[in-house]
């Protein structure tokens, strides 16, 4: 049963990562940057919907919908203001203006809101008491089995959406070859955008099931599931949507287990040393294309 | 990133290194002549040394990501080796009855050697990966290595030296604790002084500008400007790549004892990812390659936070604007092409003067 | 980067910049002295430091908070000795807290109230020593902040000796229980106690079933730990760690049908208070606090009525650590008779004297509290349970 009941977690906690690492893969296959912002749109989004709820008195899911409508905002205006103007010039240019972005965020955050945590109240607190199985030995709660419903909807939506709409296949060209792409036709600009859109969208999302889950709000709240989904979509290989997916998944449950079975003090060590040995047999991810280069 | 070697007296690259060497002299001498005279404040007295490490931490990791090419986001790892066993080594020889400067040598030598050992046993698996799998590899030894500090306890008594990973080393009275698990080290007697941390600038400075005029230099970015090729024409890639890790590990740990022997305490905590990435910051701002610049953006940012102080709650609200602001003026090729268009309009002759001093840098 | 002008720019941008900083610096620390010469004989300096932004900014902001209520009250009632109050920003850092130290110093520091939090702590006390200024830290607890230090004391209890006491109470009052823990590995404080609790509990006898711990930034999930403790029947759960991972892991063990009693420590108390924290889950939690903000006490009701009244929140212990810590220094300082003009090593001396030489006040976090040589402080820790909301005394 402990088994069973740590596999659950794991599975809940990697959903999220998989949400997280979802965000970072589209915005790096399209822009081949590390945004390293995203873990703190994460926080902005969490924020939103704490405050649609406590100070706006709105239902759980319109402050969802309040938080993606705001974090797309958000993520439109940072990818304009402080991405775009370093367009073409090297990613490790756009990867500090990112880390720039990330401070700002956190800190505009604890004068906003205060260093205070806040208590965020699942989304899902109406349905009340957890699923009970097995004379109450295992315990399901509501915000896992969501979050793991949630991930599996997102991932089945984003590959139809990349693969089936018209704006879908357009980022899909501009991330294969963006010169190419814009020769086609295709506004790379605003496909590029679109692509933020989403992936804060997506964070917002993130934000929300994470703080249900795990309820403590802090400015810095998105730093640290933000680093383990970057680790996640490396892992299932960069710029993959089902890599994203899987890399997010194993590293949830690889941390639970870790920390269940092994040591709960280098649960950390566990999984960065299982994603090392995962690159070293598979240089480009679990599920990465291998990229021939040409001179 | 052409490289521009003339046939006149002196080469670009040594004129460069004197030109390099002749300012850092400088600098330390004009800080120490201010600092006797009184006229540095206690503020940007206690920087003197944390100043030379980032600058110390800043030319090593440029080494790595501007010269060979290849993200690093672990460095801070290497630090924390170094700044550990500066501080165990420190530990152990404070009854030897060595004097105080032998006694930092030894430490950051130590740092140095450890760090350096654990940079080539990293690299040689890291440096197989490429690009953005490269540098999440680093992270994540980087982290590894926090989290193993995080277990590890260290002390001393009339036996000698034990090492564990739980807390019960079973000192005799009179022993001490070095490493304390999360608590990091603690009653550390700090012994870096501004001169020591001035001769670790020179020799980083040394063996970094030596490495990169060197055979093995170029050949190292030969290999970052195109592997293919240099492989092609059988340079072995691994072993200079590797070798530019090492070194570039080896320097960090240098800095690292120099960080950890200042203050009287260090947490593991420390050298977290948030370490590796403001030195990341310091390179990337001051120019990949440009050794010169990782000085001055290491220093610079250092004192900003601080003379940000007087901003209180907004600090390190305007550090990150000012980070942004930064990273788009001097980046951005809308405001490159107008700035340059602006001075090709209006100071037309100093141009051509400008090309041939910058040319060598890179 | 490709072409050289890309680079004289950035020299030139870098150099700007630079010369804005020097001149920052140069700037403020000439301020400083200025203000000191004009002040000397009317005013007393006390800085401070903490974390004010960051991951820890909640323990620097309460202690800065409760420490501006007493300058005010202070500031109000003695119109001959003037306090003026200083805390800079450290992020919970040691080389931060350093530097910001620093700055106090050139500011023309007298005594320090800081630092507030314990790895800073050591590294700013290790300065204050060979300078020779008074340190009393509000909330430090570790004992190697002391630890070699004359001239460095605390308000808040030693982190060992609050283990000991947790273990001297369950083993007295909760005999028979398992004890289940769960700590913060990578935090000096939460390691201290649980060292000492552990040590203590294996003396009186007590039974610890689970240890489980978890490292500092991963401060999500705590469900594997929680299972750890269920399954080796854990009916108490010490958590020596501060409220805000306490309050998630309250949240997960209710939602895995796990209520064991929950055992908190100091840095339990402010979880009440939390933004949206539902305290029925807080409710039967013990802990052992110094400062009960519901307690009938004149002093304490008139403090938290200030701090409400000003701050909107209700005050914790770390408010009131700051509270006390800035009164202390004043009544002592009052009690050496020394003027505000003297040097910073004489009023050191002075006060280190008067420390250790039978001082003794009365606080928000303890009555009569005195100090021994080794800095650390001598008062009675309460045990509270939380009841309807509101920590009742055991």
């Amino acid at each position: 049963m402990i088994f069973l009941s740590n596999l659950i977690n794991g599975l809940s906690l990697g959903s999220v990562y998989a949400i997280i690492a979802l965000g970072y893969t589209m915005v790096y296959g399209i822009s081949k940057m590390l945004n390293f912002a995203h873990g703190d749109v994460i926080m902005v989004g969490a924020y939103i919907s704490f405050c649609g709820t406590a100070y706006l008195n709105l239902p759980a899911w319109a402050s969802v919908i309040l938080a993606m409508i705001v974090c797309t905002a958000l993520g439109i205006l940072i990818e304009g203001l402080a991405y775009r103007p370093l367009r073409g010039t090297g990613s490790l240019a756009v990867l500090i203006t990112a880390i720039g972005v990330s401070y700002f965020l956190q800190n505009a955050a604890l004068l906003i809101w205060g260093s205070a945590p806040k208590v965020f109240t699942s989304v899902f607190d109406k349905l009340g008491n957890s699923i009970s199985l097995f004379d109450g030995e295992l315990t399901i709660t509501w915000e896992a089995l969501f979050t793991l419903i949630a991930a599996v909807i997102i991932m089945v939506g984003m590959t139809l959406f990349t693969g089936k709409t018209k704006v879908g296949k357009a980022m899909r060209a501009v991330s294969e070859d963006n010169g190419a792409a814009q020769l086609m036709g295709i506004n790379v600009n605003s496909t590029i955008s679109m692509t933020f859109a989403i992936g804060s969208a997506l964070a917002a999302i993130a934000g929300v099931l994470l703080c249900s889950s795990y309820p403590a709000l802090m400015p810095t709240t998105g730093a640290m599931p933000g680093i383990k989904a970057f680790t996640a979509a490396v892992f299932g290989g960069i710029g993959s949507i089902p890599g994203a997916m899987l890399g997010g998944i194993l590293i949830g449950v690889i941390e639970i287990f870790g920390r269940a079975f092994i040591s709960s003090e280098l649960s950390d060590a566990i999984v960065f040393g299982v994603l090392i040995i995962v690159l070293l047999v598979k240089p480009s991810g679990l599920l990465g294309k291998k990229i021939t280069e040409k001179v | 990133m052409k490289m521009q070697i003339k046939n006149g007296r002196l080469s670009p690259y040594t004129k460069n290194s004197i030109i390099s060497y002749g300012l850092v002299i400088g600098a330390f001498v004009i800080v120490s002549i201010l600092n006797s005279m009184g006229m540095v404040s206690s503020s940007l007295q206690g920087q003197l040394v944390p100043i030379c490490c980032y600058i110390v931490m800043a030319v090593s990791l440029n080494l790595v990501v501007g010269i060979s090419g290849e993200l690093s986001l672990g460095h801070a790892g290497f630090m924390s080796a170094g700044a550990y066993t500066g501080i165990v080594v420190s530990g152990i020889l404070e009854t030897s009855g060595l004097p105080i400067y032998g006694r930092l040598a030894v430490a950051i030598i130590c740092g140095a050697i450890v760090a350096g050992v654990l940079g080539f046993l990293i690299g040689i698996p890291v440096l197989r990966l490429r690009g953005d799998y490269l540098a999440i590899v680093t992270l994540a030894f980087g982290e590894i290595i926090k989290n193993i500090m995080n277990i590890v306890y260290a002390g001393k008594d009339s036996h000698g030296f034990h090492l564990k990973t739980n807390p019960d080393l079973g000192l005799e009275e009179g022993g001490r604790m070095l490493l304390n698990g999360p608590m990091g080290a603690t009653q550390v007697q700090r012994i870096s002084t501004f001169a020591a941390g001035f001769v670790l600038v020179l020799i980083t400075l040394f063996v970094v500008q030596n490495i990169m005029n060197s055979k093995q230099g170029r050949a190292i970015m030969a290999c970052r400007d195109n592997r293919i090729a240099a492989e092609s024409i059988g340079l072995n890639v691994m072993k200079y790549k590797l070798m530019a890790f090492t070194v570039s590990a080896a320097l960090a740990g240098m800095g690292g004892a120099l960080f950890g022997l200042n203050y009287s305490t260090l947490l593991p905590v420390k050298f977290n990812f948030n370490t590796s990435v403001l030195i990341l910051v310091f390179v990337v701002l001051g120019g990949l390659g440009n050794i010169w610049g990782s000085i001055i953006a290491a220093t610079i940012l250092t004192i900003l936070p601080e003379a940000l102080r007087q901003f209180a709650d907004y600090r390190m609200l305007a550090y990150a604007i000012v980070l942004i602001l930064v990273m788009i003026f001097t980046y951005s090729p809308k405001i490159k092409n107008f700035t340059q268009g602006f001075i090709d309009k209006n100071f037309k002759r100093k141009k051509p003067t400008a090309q041939t001093e910058g040319g060598g840098q890179v | 980067m490709k072409s050289s002008f890309a680079k004289k720019f950035l020299v030139v941008c870098l150099a700007m910049v630079m010369v804005f900083t020097f001149a920052a610096c140069g700037g403020s620390s000439e301020g400083g002295e200025s203000e000191g010469g004009d002040a000397a004989g009317a005013v007393l300096k006390i800085g401070s430091s903490g974390p004010l932004t960051g991951g820890a900014s909640i323990y620097g902001t309460a202690v800065k908070q409760g420490a501006e209520i007493a300058v005010a009250e202070i500031n109000e009632a003695n119109p001959d000795l003037q306090i003026e109050f200083k805390m800079e920003d450290d992020e919970a850092d040691g080389e931060k807290a350093v530097n910001a130290y620093n700055k106090l110093k050139d500011w023309g520091i007298q005594m320090m109230m800081g630092t507030v939090t314990t790895g800073s702590c050591i590294a700013t006390s290790a300065v204050t020593f060979e300078d020779r200024v008074f340190e009393l830290t509000p909330s430090a607890s570790s004992a190697d902040v002391t630890a070699g230090k004359d001239n460095v004391f605390q308000v808040c209890f030693t982190d060992p000796n609050q283990g000991v006491k947790a273990a001297d109470y369950i083993t007295e009052n909760m005999a028979g229980s398992k004890v289940g823990v769960i700590y913060n590995n990578s935090d000096a404080y939460s390691t201290g106690i649980f060292n000492a609790f552990k040590a203590e509990m294996e003396a009186k006898g007590g039974e610890i079933v689970a240890a489980e711990t978890y490292p500092d930034d991963t401060n999500a999930d705590y469900s594997a730990q929680l299972n750890s403790c269920k399954s080796a029947g854990a009916d108490v759960v010490l958590l020596p760690i501060y409220y805000t991972p306490a309050s998630v892991i309250m949240k997960q063990a209710k939602d895995m049908n796990y209520a064991p009693v929950f055992f908190g420590v100091d840095g339990m108390d402010g979880i009440l208070d939390m933004e949206g924290f539902d305290t029925a889950l807080a409710e039967g939690v013990m802990l052992m606090t110094p400062f009960n903000p519901w307690s009938t006490d004149e002093n304490v009701a008139s403090f938290v009525e200030k701090y409400q009244a000003a701050y909107n929140e209700v005050p914790n212990q770390f408010a009131a650590d700051g509270y006390d810590g800035i009164y202390a220094l004043y009544e002592a300082f009052k009690a050496t008779g020394l003027g505000t003009d003297a040097a910073n090593a004489d009023i050191c001396d002075a006060m280190i004297g008067q420390f250790t030489g039978g001082f003794s006040y009365d606080g928000l976090t303890g009555a009569a509290m005195t100090w021994n040589d080794k800095g650390e402080v001598n008062k009675t820790p309460v045990v509270c349970v939380i009841q309807d909301g509101i920590y009742v005394d055991q």
